[in-house]
């Protein structure tokens, strides 16, 4: 593509500016925290505890996600059936639940006092305790298992049909497909998405130690915030991001090496008819992998569900109020995520220079402790300005960037194949610009962007950690009031806003996914 | 057509914020679930207000330690006049700052069961930390640390972590300020009967509510609030024979304050009886200063002021980094 002459355009720098934007949110605020510390900071035996513990609870959660997720995307993707649509929404729902909520909803079915410890008692046997590295991949899987399933089905859906038909025409079995097409396509997408969760998981700390039974379980995130709010220890929390972002580059660039996107050329983009799976084995195996992951995904939905429809009534004012908020918060959150992630995926995809340090930007988030984003932004805004008075704007653009990631994982190959599809066609006509975006590569992306913009919007409902310092008294958003709910004793009401919390979210998705998927090309 | 009305609205605004710049502004920073809506923030912001011709905001920053952060965060540039929420486990490294100013008044009347002779710092309202537990799922109910420890394993209990909970780090001062130096040996102890360790009381108490354990780590006055709010009696606090550790929660004075006089007014009225009457059925804690009705109806008196335990803030901050170590060390075997 480097004969391809680039157009200096605000389109083609725009990429930069996106990437300038993340570079300052995540390690600018990095560089401040340092500053504002006092002097130098040495890491104790504790700490190195802690980063071997939170290696290993990262690693064994990320393979176990991919190792689940690859079957159940396959299933999902050779299967039609009624409802499909749905499950694949709700497939979206344990990954935006705020972390008390989720780790409620999931001790109600696999706690000490749970369903199944229940139906263990029932049975004989003892109770499960999951408390200690069990519990904590558990919660890691069921938080992820979606997140990565949605991308390998996103994967499988841009094989373009012709191929599956071509296949069916040569006589291939199931186990020919598979490699000659889907182990292209998942060498991919696989690295990426490993290391995706590996970062996610890296950065956890509430769901860590709650599930992880104790100190055993401390993770770098729990020691950075140790060292504000136990020692105030600026440096050292400093220290302890920067070891954060140095594990996060290394497994980033571990993936980079391994992947190798597949070329598939272009189709005619209609669904595929699989001849090649009819048999009533397979059927059977991928009924039965859909209802075991449906079951383990919803089950702590549904106990959200109806705990929460009592308390639904009981919902103060303040509450509505605080949801109008944050639904506000995540549309902006959609916009922004949408608009940083179209410009870093048009100028990767057309093969832009230092496309690999654009495309690292878009993650560097995903390294970054919300700890010292948060504290970083406060220290850099306090001199100038209220905090209170910028909360929303700023938990709406920290949102945006901490959603960046996943959008652009949906956004890039989609992208890039746009461009390879019909890049040089745009070229002979010389369509450049927003001509060019709209007639070219929207239709092409649509279903993506939606998928992106719905998943960010989902997020930014759900997410509290960063900006609780901007926290404004009087415009909580709706999070932060179920925490004080629970804080006060309101259980049942905080189990209403969580209902109400997790249905909104979900709404949100749904309308952006769907709408993104409405009549699109593809 | 459109121009004068625009002059005439801009005008309105300007006026009202005018009007609303004459007063002068107090502002208090503070925790989480002081200023939500069934906290004690509305009330106390109303009371306060008909007295003092001020506007009183409100900031609210997590908890306790998290506040104390977030004034460490801000310096001497901070807005803040007046912090209200640090407790006696805090003063300490809060006084250290240089930030705050002294109160310069006497506690003469108080309903503490301690002496309070803090130069910096006023209490507001009290409790005792304590093993929370649900009566009818519980017939034997340890009445001390070790009688806890020798329970069978099946024996749960869950406890905040001292890292990120103002409970959390009551308990290691409990445990220290009733064992001292044996304090390795009883984590040893309650080690395996500690089913986790979560980040805040929330967690805990809600995962005690949905009976993963058989205690929770909360506050003496936990019980009263399921006996007056949801007229529950099944819960109640097991009563240790080694005391119990005192949270004395408290306020004190910016000194960096460009209202301190009505920061002043704010201290002296956190000690009278309208905000005291508040407290209560409010932040479910005991007022520092008893209203002259005394207690709500249906409020359990405390315990006995002989079973008081507190260390003072300068031993709590000496001793914290120690305790810590401990109880890390005993809980990561």
């Amino acid at each position: 593509m480097a004969y391809r002459a680039q157009q200096i355009t605000l389109w083609g720098v725009s990429g930069y500016g996106a990437a300038a934007f993340l570079v300052a949110l995540s390690l600018g605020t990095l560089l401040v925290v340092a500053r504002a510390s006092a002097g130098g900071a040495g890491l104790g035996s504790a700490d190195f505890a802690a980063l071997r513990f939170t290696l290993l609870q990262a690693l064994v959660s990320a393979c176990l996600s991919v190792a689940l997720a690859v079957p159940v995307a396959r299933a999902l993707a050779r299967r039609n059936f009624k409802g499909r649509t749905w499950l694949i929404t709700l497939l979206g729902a344990p990954f935006i639940l705020p972390v008390i909520v989720a780790v409620l909803g999931l001790l109600t079915v696999y706690g000490r006092a749970g369903w199944l410890s229940d139906a263990f008692v029932w049975a004989g046997l003892e109770r499960m305790n999951i408390y200690g590295f069990s519990g904590v991949v558990l919660a890691h899987v069921f938080f992820n298992l979606p997140l990565a399933t949605r991308l390998f089905l996103q994967g499988w859906q841009a094989i373009p049909s012709e191929h599956f038909r071509l296949a069916a025409g040569l006589g291939m079995s199931s186990r020919d497909i598979t490699r000659h097409l889907e182990y292209p396509m998942l060498r991919g997408i696989l690295p990426g998405t490993f290391a995706t969760i590996f970062l996610i998981c890296i950065t956890s700390f509430a769901v860590a130690l709650t599930l992880g039974g104790g100190p055993r379980a401390t993770t770098i995130e729990l020691a950075i915030y140790q060292a504000f709010r136990f020692d105030f220890d600026l440096a050292k929390a400093a220290v302890l991001a920067l070891l954060q972002f140095a594990i996060c580059a290394a497994a980033a660039i571990f993936a980079w090496r391994l992947s190798r996107p597949a070329t598939f050329g272009s189709g005619f983009d209609a669904p595929p008819q699989r001849w090649d799976c009819t048999g009533i084995s397979t059927r059977l195996a991928d009924i039965l992998l859909l209802t075991l992951a449906t079951l383990f995904l919803a089950a702590p939905l549904v106990v959200i569900l109806f705990k929460g429809l009592s308390g639904l009534s009981e919902l103060p004012v303040p509450v509505f109020q605080a949801a109008i908020r944050s639904i506000l918060v995540a549309l902006c959150s959609a916009c922004i995520t949408l608009g940083l992630a179209l410009a870093l995926a048009q100028t990767i995809a057309r093969g832009a220079r230092f496309g690999g340090f654009l495309e690292a930007s878009g993650y560097l988030s995903l390294a970054a402790s919300p700890m010292v984003i948060g504290s970083g932004l406060f220290i850099a805004v306090f001199p100038f300005i209220d905090p209170a008075l910028i909360a929303l704007p700023i938990t709406a653009l920290v949102n945006a960037a901490l959603s960046l990631p996943f959008a652009l994982r949906a956004l890039i190959p989609v992208v890039r194949k746009a461009e390879q599809d019909f890049g040089q066609l745009a070229d002979t006509l010389n369509m450049q610009g927003w001509q060019r975006f709209r007639l070219m590569t929207w239709p092409r992306i649509r279903p993506a962007a939606g998928f992106a913009a719905g998943l960010a919007a989902a997020l930014s409902m759900g997410d509290l950690g960063v900006v609780a310092l901007f926290a404004d008294p009087d415009a909580a958003t709706l999070p932060l009031m179920l925490y004080r709910l629970m804080g006060s004793y309101q259980m049942e009401a905080a189990n209403g806003a969580a209902l109400l919390l997790v249905a909104l979210s979900l709404l949100l998705f749904w309308v952006f996914d769907r709408g993104g998927r409405m009549n699109a090309a593809s | 057509m459109k121009t004068p009305l625009l002059a005439a609205g801009l005008a309105l605004v300007l006026a009202s914020t005018a009007s609303a710049q004459e007063k002068p502004i107090l502002n208090v920073y503070t925790y989480d679930s002081f200023v939500a809506d069934w906290g004690p923030g509305p009330a106390v912001e109303k009371a306060f207000e008909t007295i003092c011709a001020c506007d009183l905001q409100f900031t609210a920053a997590g908890d306790g330690a998290a506040l104390l952060a977030r004034v460490q965060l801000e310096g001497a540039r901070t807005k803040a006049d007046i912090v209200l929420g640090l407790d006696t486990n805090l003063t300490a490294k809060a006084a250290a700052t240089g930030l705050f100013a002294p109160h310069g008044r006497w506690m003469d009347e108080n309903n503490l069961p301690i002496q309070w002779d803090d130069t910096h710092f006023l209490p507001y309202d009290w409790g005792y930390f304590a093993f929370v537990y649900d009566t009818t799922k519980l017939s034997r109910v340890p009445y001390n640390f070790e009688l806890l420890a020798s329970a069978p394993d099946s024996f749960k209990i869950i406890v905040q972590d001292p890292r990120s909970s103002t409970p959390g780090l009551g308990l290691l001062m409990w445990v220290k300020a009733a064992y001292g130096d044996r304090a390795p040996e009883i984590w040893a102890g309650l080690a395996p009967h500690i089913l986790t360790v979560t980040k805040g009381w929330s967690e805990a108490y809600g995962m005690f509510l949905e009976g993963e354990a058989d205690m929770v780590l909360s506050y003496t006055t936990s019980p009263t609030y399921h006996q007056i709010a949801e007229q529950d009696n099944t819960k109640a606090a097991a009563i240790f024979e080694e005391g119990h550790y005192l949270q004395i929660e408290v306020a004190g004075k910016l000194a960096a304050s460009d209202q301190p006089e009505l920061a002043d007014r704010f201290l002296e009225f956190m000690l009278s009886e309208s905000f005291q009457s508040i407290i209560p059925t409010t932040n479910w804690m005991y007022p520092a200063v008893l209203p002259k009705a005394g207690l709500p109806e249906g409020f359990n008196p405390p315990i006995a002021p002989s079973k008081a335990l507190l260390m003072s803030p300068s031993d709590a901050l000496a001793i914290r980094d120690t305790a810590l170590d401990e109880w890390l060390t005993a809980l990561s075997k």
